[in-house]
């Protein structure tokens, strides 16, 4: 859907800020761009959509190079996102949902239609907020605004600069849960810029780690904490990455590996868990002492085994090195 | 908070006595009979102030926001700093000293005070321009190209409706300068009220001087208050509450 090939940005002779990255992002995936600031992750999104012009190489949006495109045109048929929502003041939130739709010059109607479809994929009232202005909002609702206006004119590619960067932790976590689960629905192709580490994690099909303008690594979130190619890549991750890569696996996949453990009648202090929660809620839950034993549930809501700490560990294991060898006796 | 507002009551209460004292003393010493013994003076040098303040004020709105838009042009941006010297050197030189400079270049009358009016307005105008289309959110006109608009859908649509405050507010200030400035067109023979006030001064006669200040002087407020709601029509709902605080 995206490629790049040998793209490589100049400002000057010594300031290069994209050193001939090769990278193909496949369609309806959500490809992460992750690294320290001034790594070049934002340069390389910005040359997409051309805000950045290109000093060698080309990119291929659906197999159509993007500097034969007119400018003009391709930003229109690209949704873009920016860590301070960009929603004009000045205009009311319908405005600003349909802007690029108007631009297209669509009919008053479709633009209502559509409008009142993509408020309810982010929970909000069509109908309440037409008219609000962008100020009588919440961070969070504006930032929902803003991913809703770069969906307006439903386009294949999105590109999204560190959206959800300026909302409380809380909130965030919740907009990235919610966009998650519009991806299902939209199934778009998404470059995604993040310097959050478990943000990439959990968005990402795939991440590529930058740093000093180009690719460290190009792997899917579980290859990259599990494999790292190089020192960079572990480093960056830290110690603690067999801790995030929990966060990629749920309670089912455990399951379906080494099964569960019984459920202790004789314990009282109990919780429950989903069976399509992650591990890392899961291995929290037991550390923090909220219960002696976390059992879990399925989709009926039946209690179908429980989960210890060991098990969690047996899990890692199994990850990691591929085998199921370490304390068996448990 | 309430004493506050008590202070403020008060010193309004103060001020609003003041007026009424300074017009009873007005009306009862007669100083505004010329306006009604004189009507027809009256009214053609009012004419001429309005006439001067208007024609000056709209010429320096057509030339100095154009100029204003066009420097913050990526294009023209590094032009910025000579214009802003040129303008700011303009509105050093003393306003007597324009009109007398004037005289030698185009003669006394109603053209040469219009044209050191304009001179004068031009400054307020272009600068505030400027800073309102600079304070615009860098991040706002990235999404705007971002999302495909033109360099021109950009100008008209997100620029200029989030600057309007900050332009009408030099517009504004030009404008309320630009009627006491307008008094002095007396000097070069533009007429205008000022004619009255300095011949109030020449034979110390309150009565003409009084006739022609006080008008002006509500002229202008009637000015500020009328570009003022006018703030309210062109300045989009959204941006207000920012503008305002």
């Amino acid at each position: 859907m995206i490629a790049f090939n040998h793209v490589t940005k100049s400002f000057s002779e010594d300031n290069i800020a994209v050193k001939d990255v090769n990278l193909t992002v496949e369609k309806g995936h959500i490809v992460v761009l992750l690294g320290p600031s001034g790594c070049g992750k934002t340069t390389l999104l910005r040359m997409v959509n051309r805000l950045e012009s290109i000093s060698n190489g080309e990119i291929m949006i659906n197999n159509k190079n993007s500097m034969e495109l007119d400018a003009i045109e391709l930003r229109r048929n690209i949704g873009y996102v920016i860590q301070s929502n960009g929603l004009f003041p000045n205009m009311t939130i319908e405005d600003n949902v349909m802007i690029v739709p108007d631009l297209l010059g669509w009919s008053k109607q479709k633009k209502r239609e559509r409008f009142t479809y993509l408020m309810k994929l982010i929970g909000l009232d069509a109908q309440d907020y037409r008219k609000r202005y962008p100020h009588e909002l919440s961070g969070g609702q504006q930032q929902r605004i803003g991913v809703i206006r770069a969906l307006a004119a439903d386009p294949p590619v999105m590109l999204m600069d560190e959206p959800f960067g300026a909302l409380d932790p809380i909130i965030r976590e919740k907009i990235q849960d919610e966009f998650l689960q519009i991806q299902r629905e939209v199934k778009k192709t998404i470059l995604f810029v993040s310097h959050d580490i478990d943000e990439a994690i959990k968005m990402a099909d795939k991440i590529v780690l930058m740093r000093d303008g180009e690719i460290m690594q190009y792997d899917t979130p579980s290859e990259m904490l599990a494999h790292p190619k190089n020192e960079y890549v572990s480093k960056f991750f830290g110690k603690d990455r067999a801790l995030k890569s929990l966060s990629l696996h749920t309670v089912k996949n455990l399951q379906d590996i080494i099964g569960l453990a019984p459920i202790d009648a004789t314990i009282r202090d109990t919780k429950t868990i989903h069976v399509h929660q992650d591990l890392r809620t899961t291995l929290s839950m037991l550390m923090n002492q909220e219960a002696d034993q976390v059992v879990v549930t399925n989709d009926q809501d039946e209690n179908i085994g429980s989960i210890t700490i060991d098990h969690v560990q047996k899990y890692l294991h199994f990850e990691i090195k591929g085998e199921l060898s370490v304390s068996q006796e448990g | 908070m309430n004493s506050k507002k008590l202070i403020a009551y008060s010193v309004r209460l103060v001020l609003y006595a003041l007026v009424i004292l300074f017009f009873g003393w007005i009306i009862k010493n007669h100083y505004f009979d010329y306006i009604f013994s004189e009507s027809s003076t009256f009214l053609v040098l009012m004419r001429q102030h309005i006439e001067l303040v208007v024609v000056s004020s709209v010429i320096a709105i057509i030339i100095a926001i154009p100029a204003g838009i066009l420097i913050t042009r990526p294009k023209f941006r590094k032009a910025e700093w000579v214009v802003s010297i040129i303008v700011n050197f303009l509105q050093t030189i003393p306003n007597l000293a324009v009109l007398a400079l004037m005289i030698s270049v185009l003669g006394i009358g109603f053209k040469t005070a219009v044209f050191a009016l304009f001179l004068y307005s031009i400054l307020p105008i272009f600068r505030n321009t400027v800073a309102g289309l600079d304070s615009i959110d860098k991040n706002l006109i990235d999404a705007a190209k971002g999302m495909g608009m033109k360099p021109s859908q950009i100008l008209f649509r997100i620029e200029l409706p989030n600057a309007v405050y900050s332009i009408l507010a030099g517009v504004r200030t030009a404008v309320v300068l630009n009627i006491g400035t307008a008094a002095l067109a007396y000097v070069i023979g533009g007429g205008g009220l000022g004619v009255w006030i300095f011949t109030g001064i020449q034979l110390f006669d309150n009565g003409y001087l009084l006739s022609g200040a006080i008008p002006v002087t509500l002229l202008a407020i009637l000015a500020d208050y009328l570009l003022r709601k006018l703030e309210n029509v062109l300045v989009p709902k959204g941006s207000r509450r920012e503008a305002n605080t």
